[in-house]
């Protein structure tokens, strides 16, 4: 070979001792396409070669469960011969590049993941991250990322029913965008990306390949540089339009029964979608180059088998019913052209032209990457950030105990300001099934037929994760939960969306493990499995990494549709009560950050077994019918808690605090864990504090709704409610408009 | 009485429509495919759906007009049948001629998604003869180009012949710019309906909005009035 | 014979073009003080091939434009063709 094989291997991402191991797997050197197949299937994005050790702990099992990681997504049982197919994935690195189409590619190939399950998706939510909004690079970001989401899912029919967005200077060059589908199916109708059967034929379907996305998967394994912006036609185009015709056209041949495999044709194309396919079944591919529907002139095999051109699918149906995938495809005006065959022999075999030009075994190239435990080792700044006594930096701060003003200024920042200028951008409603809108805990859908739904959020403080990744992990979850709780719904599994920094420096791995511990640890104690996700590495800008980020999507099961319960306060005279006790914990809170300028301290500490019964304890009182509203105690604290929850029907409160040892402004703005506001009509006190003591939780009544738009607490805060509210509304729209 | 739904490539609420037709209000619903030839006359109501036929591209609704199905479309509103456009059926109307006027993308440029608050402006058609004149309507709206514009000649025509069906309350209301805050329009002869809000998203209790139905009982009203056919 | 054509849609003048007014603020705020009457159309590239002439050619382009490419209601067009063998 004429090439300089230490260039090429670098150019494919791969390292030296990687490359001896392709030669030691196959007997021989590689040849170019070769060593580019190993290389984006050993990339972290496909292979998760350093993160699998630790991916492993996750528990994984659960009488719900139908199908875990290791497949497009996973499958949880509903009932009634019911499941939900659902998965996160992140989208990062496109993102940043160019904002509109890395974000509407992102939720495009979640959307796949989900309906090559055999699901039909019902609703997408997001979790995104940026850097601080007063910049106008990250405005830019933000109103093209919303965009992005928006002209992708709405286009295509499904409605975005939730999500979160954050803002905090560590994702100043690197934004995060994950973004997470959910669909309903039938148990019968679960499709996998399998391919066995000799003879079977393989096939493309849907659109044509073209260049883009070349090396996406390398790309997304790589830090940015400030020449990223170079890189953009790695950047790939995505066409909603034609996915909805992929979509429908998918879902009939999967009811069709012909079906042997399908998968999406994503990161690494073709040849990822082929090796794993034939991975999964214990069989081979092989096919033929020269009959891939291409949208360019003069591609090279090499540049077919590594394209991402979008919303494409490589099936597999029983032999003999190839007329009968391309009659449904047709019908939709949808190509389908067979480019190959199932083998016995293990082996992915790429033809052009009849010459054979790579032949790999498919394990080898789908579940033999390397694995990698890397080094850790606990980061020096947090030794730093604990040496904060926050007692004096209130005291020196006169503004700090200016309980008004600092409400007011929390309601108006971008982390707890409504977000209602993105999710008016979202079509919410379509296909007839949200009964609760963003806005409020977690959104709910209904199953239509049936007296039951679904409650799906997506959750997680990157600021705690950075500050203590352990306790982090398990607040995204325990919180995750609560949020499903607060709706009426029962938590049943996860898929999480873990984004963090280099996990080749040792900080940057030990915040990995911690926060997977984290994790680990609250979805065994909530029950909650681990039904699959992705890892985002490399997150990382000139100006080092993100905050670590495990994004957690979760999905609950609203048995009854009596049980739907929302946030905002419904009637004067209903009695506000506090689940759970508030503790003396303000580092690494909103007010910290906002009023002090501080991302410090030790944050929250979190009980799992008291959590889990400050949830049950309103899980039962919502089912037995008491509860009127529901709200999570979270970011701002319980001040902004209650602010939140008078805003919809614009129903005052007046509340008097019990006397407690702890600071005022740790009862106000503390963001103590396992803490739910709800409210009740007074008939029902007994019966709530029947449950709480039965739970053996505390339970606070704090006061109540009151018909005059006015917010009070004790002698500490007195405001007129419609000026709270136009801070927190307005504040988004004023930073974007301007 | 049987209503039929056409579903172009791209639409994304026609399973909307049905699920309201068909099981909230128990009418025979068909579903037909954009690119098939039959004579419709056997429907009470035909409804284009909302979405994005051919992906918006080109213009919203442009490409859509040419599908063969539409041809039976317009040759049945000339007969007097009854023809709803939702949002992207609106869109269409406009592209193939069945309704006055032309749309362009919001003011704000983004794609909105909320309820909306419109006033009846007329309650004597076959779609609002189940409400009052300045009667408020709090219905859902989804789009991205719903910002109607008719010249001043045609403005003129549609109030003279009372075609303004809808409009948004105010301005503040009015969530695309739209010309008159027009909202919903008829053809002169009164039996081609555009709107761009959706009543199929505000026609069920669990939904917690029902004003939609409104809509669909004026329809299911007028046509029993007429025994339940078209063109009598 | 091959002719290219090159088609160009707007606004009309008298019509609101939200869009281009937005590119427009977004250009001055940078500076370009000197910018007006910013307008955004649609810009489209065919070939066309037929034994006839240059005047049929435009009047088959006319025809498109009329019944699908643009919107007479509130767009104007206009197109240029060239031969390319």
């Amino acid at each position: 070979m004429a090439h300089n094989q230490e260039t090429v291997w670098e150019k494919e991402g791969l390292t030296a001792e990687e490359y001896q191991m392709i030669v030691a797997r196959l007997g021989r050197k590689p040849n170019y396409t070769e060593l580019g197949m190993f290389g984006v299937m050993w990339s972290e994005h496909c292979s998760y070669k350093n993160s699998k050790l630790i991916l492993k702990k996750f528990p994984t099992e659960g009488k719900r469960v139908l199908q875990g990681p290791g497949e497009n997504a996973g499958i949880i049982d509903i009932g009634d011969n019911q499941a939900i197919s659902f998965k996160i994935e992140s989208h990062n690195h496109p993102s940043a590049i160019e904002p509109y189409q890395g974000a509407a590619t992102g939720v495009g190939g979640i959307i796949r993941d989900i309906f090559t399950m055999g699901a039909r998706p019902i609703a997408s939510l997001n979790s995104l991250r940026f850097g601080n909004l007063n910049n106008n690079h990250v405005k830019y970001l933000f109103k093209e990322v919303v965009a992005g989401i928006a002209g992708y899912g709405n286009s295509i029919g499904i409605p975005t029913v939730g999500g979160e967005v954050n803002f905090a200077a560590a994702y100043q060059g690197n934004p995060l965008v994950n973004a997470m589908s959910v669909g309903l199916m039938e148990h019968d109708d679960i499709a996998t990306g399998t391919a066995s059967g000799k003879g079977n034929p393989v096939m493309v379907v849907g659109a044509a390949t073209g260049r883009d996305g070349i090396q996406g998967a390398s790309f997304a394994s790589d830090e940015l540089t400030d020449e990223s912006a170079e890189d953009r036609p790695a950047v790939q185009v995505g066409d909603p339009f034609m996915e909805k015709l992929l979509l429908e056209a998918s879902l009939e041949l999967i009811k069709s029964g012909v079906l042997v495999g399908i998968q999406d044709m994503g990161a690494a194309g073709l040849i990822s979608s082929s090796s794993e396919m034939a991975g999964r079944g214990g069989a081979g591919i092989e096919m033929e180059m020269s009959k891939v529907p291409c949208r360019e002139e003069g591609m090279t095999p090499y540049e077919m088998l590594l394209s991402e051109s979008q919303e494409r699918m490589l099936v597999v149906p029983r032999k003999g019913k190839e007329k009968l995938v391309e009659k449904i495809f047709a019908k939709y005006g949808l190509h389908a052209a067979v480019i190959g065959k199932v083998t016995a022999d293990g082996m992915i075999r790429v033809l052009h032209d009849g010459e054979i030009i790579a032949e790999v075994p498919a394990k080898a190239l789908a579940d033999d990457a390397p694995v990698y435990q890397r080094d850790s080792s606990r980061p020096a700044y947090l030794t730093e950030i604990e040496k904060l006594d926050i007692n004096k930096l209130i005291e020196a701060n006169p503004a700090a105990k200016n309980y008004n003003q600092v409400l007011l200024k929390l309601l108006a920042s971008a982390n707890i300001a409504s977000k209602k200028w993105v999710y008016e951008q979202y079509d919410q409603q379509v296909q007839n099934n949200t009964l609760v809108l963003p806005g409020s805990d977690a959104a709910v859908l209904r199953i239509k037929g049936k007296n039951k739904g679904l409650a799906l959020t997506t959750d997680c403080n990157g600021r705690y994760c950075y500050l203590n990744p352990k306790v982090g992990g398990r607040i995204a979850v325990a919180e995750a939960a609560r949020n499903i709780v607060c709706s009426g719904g029962e938590p049943l599994a996860i898929t999480d969306g873990l984004n963090f920094g280099n996990p080749m420096d040792p900080e940057v791995f030990w915040q990995f493990e911690e926060a997977a511990q984290g994790i680990s640890e609250a979805c065994l104690e909530l029950e909650t499995p681990v039904t699959g996700g992705n890892v985002s590495f490399y997150n990382e800008s000139p100006d080092g990494a993100i905050y670590p980020t495990p994004i957690i999507g979760m999905v609950g099961l609203i048995r009854d549709l009596q049980d739907v319960t929302t946030h905002d306060f419904k009637d004067a005279g209903d009695q506000i009560i506090l689940l759970g006790e508030t503790k003396e914990e303000l580092g690494g809170t909103e007010y910290l950050k906002e009023i002090l300028g501080e991302e410090k301290g030790s944050i929250p500490e979190i009980n799992l077994k008291y959590e889990k019964r400050v949830q049950q304890t309103c899980l039962t009182a919502i089912r037995k019918g008491f509860v009127k509203s529901a709200h999570d105690c979270s970011e701002g604290g319980l001040a902004v808690a209650l602010a939140e929850s008078t805003f919809r029907k614009e129903l005052g409160i007046k509340i008097n605090l019990p006397d407690s040892d702890i600071s005022k402004v740790a009862e106000l703005f503390g963001e103590t864990q396992s803490r739910i506001i709800i409210t009740t009509e007074k008939e029902n006190l007994d019966n709530i504090q029947n449950i709480a003591c039965k739970n053996e939780i505390a339970m606070t009544v704090l006061g109540t709704v009151i018909p005059e738009k006015l917010f009070i607490i004790d002698g500490l805060i007195k405001l007129d409610l419609e000026e709270m509210k136009k801070q927190w509304q307005n504040a988004i729209p004023a930073e974007m408009e301007s | 009485m049987k209503f039929a739904v056409i579903t172009f490539p791209g639409s994304n609420c026609d399973q909307d429509i049905f699920q309201v037709t068909n099981s909230v209000y128990n009418i025979e619903t068909d579903m037909l495919w954009h690119n098939t030839k039959q004579d419709l006359s056997k429907y009470d109501c035909i409804f284009l759906p909302g979405g994005f036929s051919y992906g918006d591209y080109l213009r919203s609704g442009a490409i859509a007009r040419f599908a063969p199905m539409m041809g039976e479309v317009v040759n049945y509103a000339e007969a007097g049948g009854l023809v709803v456009g939702i949002c992207n059926g609106f869109q269409i109307l406009l592209e193939a001629g069945l309704l006055a006027g032309a749309m362009k993308v919001n003011n704000s440029l983004k794609f909105i998604c909320k309820t909306v608050e419109l006033e009846i402006v007329n309650a004597e058609t076959p779609f609002t003869n189940q409400t009052k004149k300045a009667e408020i309507l709090r219905i859902p709206v989804a789009h991205q180009e719903g910002n109607y514009f008719i010249d001043k000649k045609g403005l003129a025509e549609l109030k003279k012949n009372n075609q303004i069906v809808l409009r948004y309350k105010d301005e503040i209301e009015n969530p695309n710019g739209s010309i008159d805050n027009i909202a919903g329009i008829t053809n002169k002869a009164g039996n081609v309906f555009g709107l761009m809000p959706h009543p199929e998203r505000a026609a069920e209790e669990i939904l917690g909005n029902v004003d939609g139905k409104k809509i669909f009982d004026s329809i299911i009203n007028f046509l029993q009035s007429r025994g339940g056919k078209i063109g009598a | 014979m091959k002719w290219k054509t090159k088609i160009e849609i707007k606004l009309k003048e008298s019509i609101l073009d939200p869009q281009g007014q937005a590119v427009e603020d977004g250009l001055q705020s940078l500076g370009y003080q000197n910018v007006s009457k910013l307008s955004i159309g649609k810009y489209l590239e065919l070939e066309i091939e037929t034994e006839q002439g240059k005047d049929a050619v435009a009047e088959q382009v006319t025809e498109m434009c009329e019944r699908l490419l643009a919107n007479p209601v509130i767009e104007e067009y206009s197109f240029d063709i060239s031969e390319v063998g």
